[in-house]
């Protein structure tokens, strides 16, 4: 592969990334340029670059999330910076304190970049418009996970060598899932038919309007499909709440050899993880030569190094 | 004679030449005048300035503006008691009297709650003793709000509350809300109902659809209201008692109320101010200051809400008065607080109405000022001979622009911050004191 353009100021003209939602497909093109750089760094025996070096990034995470912040982490570090991580309990932010409080004190200690993931729809923006570093939206509710759908696109584009005209099949909880919002405006926006597969009660109103085709029906929704793109069953959701059960939910919806054989013959499946065995894919094809989701976890820090590495041309030098 | 004499009352009569008097209580919208002497109304219209007036009066000549019946608002909460540093008695009387709102209805969500007479009796003295407008509370209809047992209508009623209702909560026993409707038919109360199921509103912070599912929003579907509406209306037509919907949101509750009027059954309903300026668009990046309850719907609601308003449909317009501080608001915003501020907003905004033809002022002037005074049963809202001197002088058309930081509530989570008004009171009176005189800066 041909080494990438550098990437500026110019050509990523954005200070923070709170969404895919803002970002040109050239600006998307750019940074999965960039990711691929970043790949091979991380597969040399010296995995440094010093774009980032005397540069503090804060982790800020007021949701759990073990894989999503370790990867940007060791992306952090990766370039140089020095990464400190900050996990809040929602209880404690419920105290007393304001986010924008929290930004007001977090703004004072000087961070150059700030890697939130929040609870809350739109949280991440309130921040940004608080801070005078760059911000990074890690997730924040059930809007946006920008990085997830950078990862998945880059992941996808290295096995298919394009991403344009592939069909994409987002299957499940795509009311709560920010993972299937960031998705579905990037492969859009890069030119993909995607499709949403659930049960109704778990598609939210409107859907159709962002561009997508909408199935109820799992096999006719993965027929003809390219990629396969699970999507995480929270537990509080199963019980009566949105399915009756997980048996049923397995049956119409999990994914297992047998449904997946209605999509192409080299479909390849996705998740972001954690994945729930049994309840939204079935180990067979989870670990089956069609998955590449153990790929995708590389993908991440690649892709977050490509962030990161965007945003140091923004940071002030002076 | 300055604003300082003016200001804090002299029972001095004034006359209001060359006005344009409007008085939906008459049809009446003419070039004329208005004299006021003893706190009420003399004579308002074309003929009011024939013969002498009242000696020792002070003449305004109006250069056209108009003058109309000060606003009644149905729906405020104040943050008194409990809330003081959100709003005082006294701090929303300025802001009322600033937007021409002469009288106010507080809603009992307050701490303590406003569901015993000594509660009810308290508001009303310490409204007497704190601000000049007019202020009527409304109690609780459930005991604490909790919408389990009634509370004493009656002997509320008696105490001085205007109206009996549950302030932001609806009422989910449908067998507690017929119970109290035919209870409060014996004496002619009015059970005024914010209509929003709870369970379906759910998690829900914003109206369901496009933009919420854009935002990663939880939608509130328009079903929430519906769905109470239509058993509300049912329960009204069981028990012939007094309804009124708070405030509706969308086209298909406007259809219920129609129906509603259509059987000939004792409803009504309100719409705020908000629901007939803005729509869920409004939110862009997740602005708290346009989160509210119900939540602000699409382009076409709107409409059928302003459509509602012309052909008399909508019986009034309230601010909803909802003060929201930093501390309730600075947070993302499915967890921020719902409401807006509106008291000194909500004529200006309804004068938009007017400029862009979608209303007449006698129009406008009933459901802001002369239908909720029926409603309430008031003798204000009114310019008819004898009626209480409660007006307003509005120029209709001067441009100004809304900053927040001038607005006179203790808060100021406004929608219309930056707005662009034309129209504002000039002078406002109540029982024909000068509580409010426009001071351009």
């Amino acid at each position: 592969m041909n080494a990438p353009p550098p990437l500026s100021a110019v050509t990523f003209p954005h200070r923070h990334l709170l969404g895919i939602e803002g970002l040109s497909p050239g600006e998307i093109v750019a940074l999965l340029d960039l990711a691929e750089d970043e790949i091979a760094v991380s597969r040399q025996v010296e995995k440094k670059k010093a774009v980032l070096r005397g540069r503090t990034q804060i982790n800020l995470f007021f949701e759990a999330s073990t894989r999503t912040q370790s990867s940007f982490e060791i992306a952090g570090k990766r370039l140089g910076a020095d990464v400190m991580n900050m996990s809040i309990g929602a209880s404690s932010v419920k105290k007393g304190e304001t986010l924008v409080d929290t930004a007001i004190t977090l703004n004072a200690m000087r961070p150059d970049i700030l890697v939130v993931r929040h609870h809350a729809a739109g949280a991440v923006e309130l921040l940004a418009r608080k801070m005078s570093c760059s911000v990074i939206n890690a997730g924040d509710g059930q809007h946006e996970h920008p990085t997830q759908a950078l990862l998945d696109a880059l992941t996808i584009r290295r096995h298919k060598g394009r991403i344009a005209g592939l069909v994409v099949a987002i299957c499940g909880d795509i009311a709560h899932s920010r993972v299937a919002r960031s998705n579905i405006l990037l492969l859009n926006a890069l030119g993909a038919a995607v499709r949403v597969i659930g049960p109704s009660t778990l598609l939210p109103a409107g859907i159709e309007r962002l561009g997508v085709e909408v199935f109820t029906d799992m096999r006719r929704g993965l027929a003809g499909a390219d990629i396969v793109m699970m999507l995480r069953l929270q537990r509080e959701r199963m019980d009566g709440g949105y399915v009756p059960s997980v048996r049923e939910y397995f049956h119409f919806f999990g994914l297992d050899r047998e449904k997946l054989a209605w999509a192409k013959t080299d479909a390849l499946v996705m998740h972001p993880g954690p994945m729930n065995r049994g309840v939204e894919i079935d180990s067979a094809v989870a670990d089956g030569p069609q998955s590449l989701i153990r790929e995708q976890v590389e993908m991440g820090v690649a892709v977050r190094m490509a962030v990161l590495e965007a945003l140091a041309a923004h940071l002030p030098n002076d | 004679m300055n604003a300082a004499t003016r200001l804090n009352g002299t029972d001095r009569p004034v006359v209001f030449l060359n006005a344009r008097v409007i008085d939906p209580s008459r049809n009446l919208e003419a070039i004329g005048a208005v004299i006021v002497a003893d706190k009420r109304i003399v004579a308002a219209g074309p003929d009011a300035a024939r013969g002498a007036g009242p000696a020792g009066a002070e003449v305004v000549d109006c250069a056209g503006a108009i003058v109309a019946p000060g606003l009644v608002d149905m729906r405020a909460f104040v943050g008194e008691p409990g809330a003081e540093h959100r709003e005082t008695l006294m701090s929303a009387g300025h802001a009322a009297a600033a937007g021409g709102v002469t009288t106010i209805v507080t809603m009992p969500d307050t701490d303590p709650v406003i569901d015993d007479i000594a509660l009810v009796d308290f508001i009303v003295r310490r409204a007497g003793v704190e601000t000049e407008i007019r202020v009527h509370p409304m109690a609780a209809l459930t005991k604490g709000l909790a919408g389990k047992e009634m509370t004493e209508l009656r002997l509320l009623g008696e105490a001085g509350a205007v109206g009996f209702t549950d302030g932001r909560r609806s009422i989910t026993d449908a067998a507690l809300l017929r119970r109290a409707l035919t209870y409060a038919r014996d004496f002619g109360g009015l059970v005024m109902h914010h209509t929003a199921d709870p369970n379906l509103v759910g998690a829900g912070v914003m109206n369901e659809g496009e933009v919420a599912t854009r935002l990663g929003l939880s939608g509130i579907p328009k079903e929430a209201e519906i769905v109470v509406l239509e058993r509300d209306v049912r329960l009204a037509g069981l028990t012939r008692g007094r309804y009124h919907a708070a405030q509706i949101s969308c086209a298909e509750s406007l259809d219920i109320v129609r129906r509603a009027k259509a059987a000939g059954l004792a409803v009504t309903c309100g719409v705020s101010i908000n629901h007939l300026s803005l729509n869920e668009n409004d939110i862009g990046p997740y602005r708290t200051f346009f989160k509210l309850s119900p939540p602000l719907r699409s382009e076409a609601d709107r409409q059928a809400m302003v459509a509602g308003l012309a052909d008399g449909s909508i019986d009034v317009v309230v601010s909803s008065h909802d003060p929201q501080d930093v501390d309730t608001k600075r947070y993302p915003f499915a967890e921020a607080a719902d409401g807006a501020v509106g008291l000194e907003t909500m004529l200006p905004a309804a004068l938009r109405l007017v400029h862009s033809g979608d209303i007449g002022l006698v129009g406008l002037f009933r459901a802001l000022a002369t239908r909720p005074a029926e409603i309430l049963g008031l003798e204000v809202g009114k310019l008819a001979p004898g009626a209480p001197a409660d007006l307003i002088v509005v120029d209709p058309d001067t441009p100004w622009i809304c900053e927040a930081e001038l607005l006179r509530s203790r808060s100021k989570n406004t929608p219309f911050e930056g707005a662009r008004f034309q129209g504002r009171v000039l002078r406002t009176l109540v029982a024909g004191r000068t509580v409010y005189e426009y001071a351009p800066a």
